[in-house]
């Protein structure tokens, strides 16, 4: 699965003059891995290739299991933030994984690109704790604002209540 | 105002702007205020006021709650807040195995189930690199088909309550019980079916099942030209849709909105036609587009679509393969039932596949369908066991909210209840 | 004999006995006429929330028409309501609004708990759903499936008329210690705080 073969797609998107983007191929679909410092970049151009929709971000937590799919140059962190694009013109999909560590969980924000990120920007924060630096409402969007806690990290408990058998209230 | 269109894209019309929806101050639509912030939050113009709309309220559709900022009875800016519908599915889908992740994602886009179930079985057979068989192909694209013909239905329905038309809910509750009763027959349940899953369906089409679909088709497109007579050319309706709410292509594209919202804009663009999936490349159907972008358009393209759909299921009749209804992969399907009774490994391994489930290499991989709201997406991690270790779903309905604000900006108060529900968000998709 | 201006010409009961009067009538006790119109003229409060909320309005719809029942009139405002059904999950975030819709319920209130989410929380057994409403809001019926068919809502309703029909009509729940009340310890998982949702002071 992890084959290091840069696929056509993606070496037209690389500048020349940049350092190449460490890419791979999942079941097909093309998966760029850039860094979080050329991350704005690499959108930049892939919007200016044809990649005019953010379909998706979300975000994965690794901690119980850091082994994962990944070119060898790229320093797996905890968590990663997973962004997805789509080419109307080329039919065509493209997804950017972001390593981001757990001492410092921030990322720049899409929004000036993407404006259509900004939901889902936030619910990666109210969900993972991650920041994005310059999103104009970095707030909780699903979860009771005075909640702590980022529910979908693996350390956090799924909060099952068991179930016990009671005397209804009041019969 | 609803046919099929040439392809048309961006640059082949006068460029539209999307300067609006990339504000972020004061001049934005969006009300940026968080919940507590809007409770204390005193504009110091005096005409201008923020009043609170829902969760609980009869035409915000489900549990969605907007902020808006008024002067008059004109909306200035806007947030909707969503989160009361918080079900932690995708903590829970953690939680369960393969063979059981469609139970839970199916209750999230509650009116149009079986697209979230597929979804989800398309990702996971993408993971385990396994083929269905052609049948099995053909059965979820006839259900699917029909659930979108059953959520137009509940769109018509209650957008015309919403607007006052009560009628509407009438008429379109009745189409959309047929429906339903075909699903009943098919797969146990008339919603939440869980019918989809990995490696085929959950049972083979029942007898009579070709007949009880045309009669369906038989009867709906008398019923349909009912609504066209009540609704469509009807001049209390127009006032009401037309010109309310509009939108352009290249907002829609900023904000990553896709389905029937995109498509009133003029911007042909349908996963089934455009990156095709199942067999939509052997069928016949056209993408229905608007012209104008407003409440009108929305409305009568997810009209016609049903008209499409039928058209499609039509084909589907036609064309249905005999063969099995799931893949005979011993590591994904359970035996049959007549092998438990004679075999103790058939006993052990249904056994094994119902407790423990099927393993999945490892891998990530992200599947998108056209559920009637737009693209459906779910990205899946697995780690190599018999449960996903991510599971998320991409709601359409998630990121069409998005485009309210801008929408709502400077339309009265009255129209924002025929806006909402054009956009037609189904909350459990959106909060999840 | 007097002339009785409510009974008409009484002059053949002396007769006839009571087969002589012009009117029709009925005897009972005050309280069975009460329960009786309160049974007839039920008028549910909107709150449908998720999957559940679809086949209450299926059950009102056409097809399995509730006004059979006098109970189609689902009114936006809680304070016209008679009846919450509570149809389908409820969140934390969504609890103390159900709590504050209850309590502008006039009494008397009853509530329905349709589908196993609002019953117990279903499957779905973590952090972010209230398992089980009665810890929220006293229950009358709860009604099962997932979600409940309108046969299943509607015998749930029935079950409530017979309910209110045979019960006491002065009863007040919060002096019963009917659920309502009860202070819940929502435990998130991970921190110690805790939400807690029932009596206000």
């Amino acid at each position: 699965m992890s084959d290091e073969e840069t696929t056509e797609g993606v070496e037209e998107i690389d500048d020349p003059n940049d350092e190449e983007i460490p890419s791979t191929v999942s079941h097909g679909q093309n998966v760029l891995h850039p860094t979080r410092e050329n991350l704005l970049e690499v959108i930049e151009n892939l919007r200016n290739e044809g990649f005019a929709v953010c379909i998706d971000v979300t975000a994965v937590d690794y901690l119980e299991n850091p082994k994962r799919d990944l070119p060898i140059t790229v320093k797996p962190e905890r968590f990663e933030v997973v962004i997805n694009l789509l080419s109307h013109t080329k039919r065509e999909r493209i997804r950017l994984r972001v390593q981001v560590p757990e001492d410092e969980p921030t990322l720049p924000t899409l929004f000036d690109m993407y404006p259509g990120s900004e939901a889902l920007e936030r619910e990666v924060h109210d969900l993972f704790g991650i920041h994005f630096e310059g999103h104009p409402d970095m707030t909780r969007i699903l979860m009771p604002e005075d909640w702590e806690g980022y529910p979908l990290r693996k350390d956090y408990a799924v909060g099952e209540i068991p179930v016990q058998f009671k005397e209804a209230p009041g019969s | 105002m609803s046919q099929e269109t040439e392809r048309s894209r961006p640059e082949d019309e006068e460029v539209e702007t999307a300067e609006r929806v990339y504000r972020r101050g004061e001049d934005s639509a969006i009300l940026r205020l968080s919940e507590s912030q809007v409770q204390s939050y005193n504009p110091e113009d005096d005409r201008r006021m923020v009043i609170n709309m829902g969760p609980q309220h009869p035409s915000t559709h489900g549990v969605l709650r907007l902020s808006l900022e008024m002067e008059g009875e004109t909306v200035l800016r806007s947030k909707p807040i969503i989160g009361y519908l918080h079900t932690g599915m995708e903590k829970t889908g953690e939680q369960l195995s393969f063979l059981q992740g469609p139970t839970n994602v199916t209750r999230m886009d509650y009116s149009s189930p079986l697209f979230s179930e597929l979804a989800f079985s398309l990702a996971t057979e993408k993971l385990l690199d396994i083929e269905i068989p052609e049948r099995a192909t053909w059965i979820r694209m006839l259900m699917c088909e029909l659930n979108r013909m059953s959520s137009h239905l509940l769109f018509q329905a209650t957008n015309g309550m919403d607007i006052g038309a009560v009628g509407a809910m009438i008429y379109g509750w009745r189409e959309r019980e047929e429906v339903l009763r075909l699903f009943e027959k098919i797969t146990g349940l008339r919603m939440n079916h869980n019918y989809i899953r990995p490696g085929g369906v959950a049972a083979d089409l029942p007898d009579g099942w070709r007949d009880d679909t045309l009669q369906i088709l038989d009867n709906l497109p008398d019923r349909l030209d009912d609504f066209d007579s009540l609704f469509t050319g009807q001049p209390i309706w127009h006032e009401r849709l037309q010109g309310v709410g509009v939108i352009n292509a290249t907002e829609c594209l900023a904000l990553g909105i896709t389905g029937p919202l995109l498509r009133s804009t003029g911007y042909a663009w349908d996963l089934r036609k455009d990156i095709p999936y199942l067999r939509y490349e052997e069928v016949d159907f056209d993408v229905l587009v608007g012209s104008y972008g407003d409440c009108f358009d929305r409305f009568a393209i997810r009209l016609n679509e049903i008209r499409e759909s039928m058209r499609i299921v039509r084909q589907i009749l036609e064309k249905m393969p005999e063969g099995d209804y799931r893949i005979q992969d011993k590591k994904v399907t359970p035996p049959p039932r007549s092998r438990i009774d004679e075999s103790m490994e058939a006993l052990i391994h249904h056994f094994k596949i119902f407790t423990e489930g099927f393993k999945v290499p490892a891998g990530e991989v992200y599947v998108a369908v056209e559920s009637p709201r737009g693209e459906l997406g779910c990205y899946m991690v697995s780690d190599g066991g018999p449960k996903p270790y991510r599971m998320h779903i991409r709601g359409p309905s998630f990121t069409n909210l998005q485009v309210l604000p801008h929408m709502l900006q400077d339309c009265l108060v009255a129209d924002a209840v025929a806006v909402i529900s054009t956009v037609d968000p189904i909350m459990g998709e959106v909060d999840r | 004999m007097p002339k009785l201006p409510i009974l008409g010409d009484t002059s053949s009961i002396s007769e006839n006995g009571l087969a002589g009067f012009d009117h029709n009538f009925l005897t009972g006790k005050i309280e069975d006429l009460v329960k009786w119109s309160r049974t007839r003229s039920m008028w549910p409060a909107t709150f449908g929330l998720a999957c559940c909320a679809l086949e209450m309005m299926a059950t009102g719809a056409a097809h399995y028409d509730l006004s059979r029942w006098g109970m189609e009139v689902f009114r936006a405002s809680p304070r016209q309501a008679d009846l919450m059904i509570v149809a389908g999950r409820v969140s934390q975030k969504m609890a103390p609004v159900l709590r504050q819709v209850y309590d502008q319920m006039m009494e008397p209130k009853w509530v329905i708990s349709m589908g196993v989410c609002a019953s117990s929380g279903g499957m779905f057994n973590n952090y972010a759903l209230v398992q089980g409403v009665d810890q929220i809001v006293p229950v009358d019926v709860y009604a099962p499936g997932c979600p409940p068919g309108p046969e299943t809502l509607m015998h749930a309703i029935l079950q409530l008329h017979e309910k209110v029909e045979n019960g006491e009509i002065t009863r007040r729940r919060q002096e019963m210690g009917a659920g309502a009340g009860i202070m819940v310890e929502q435990r998130d998982g991970q921190t110690a705080s805790k939400v807690i949702i029932g009596k206000r002071e």
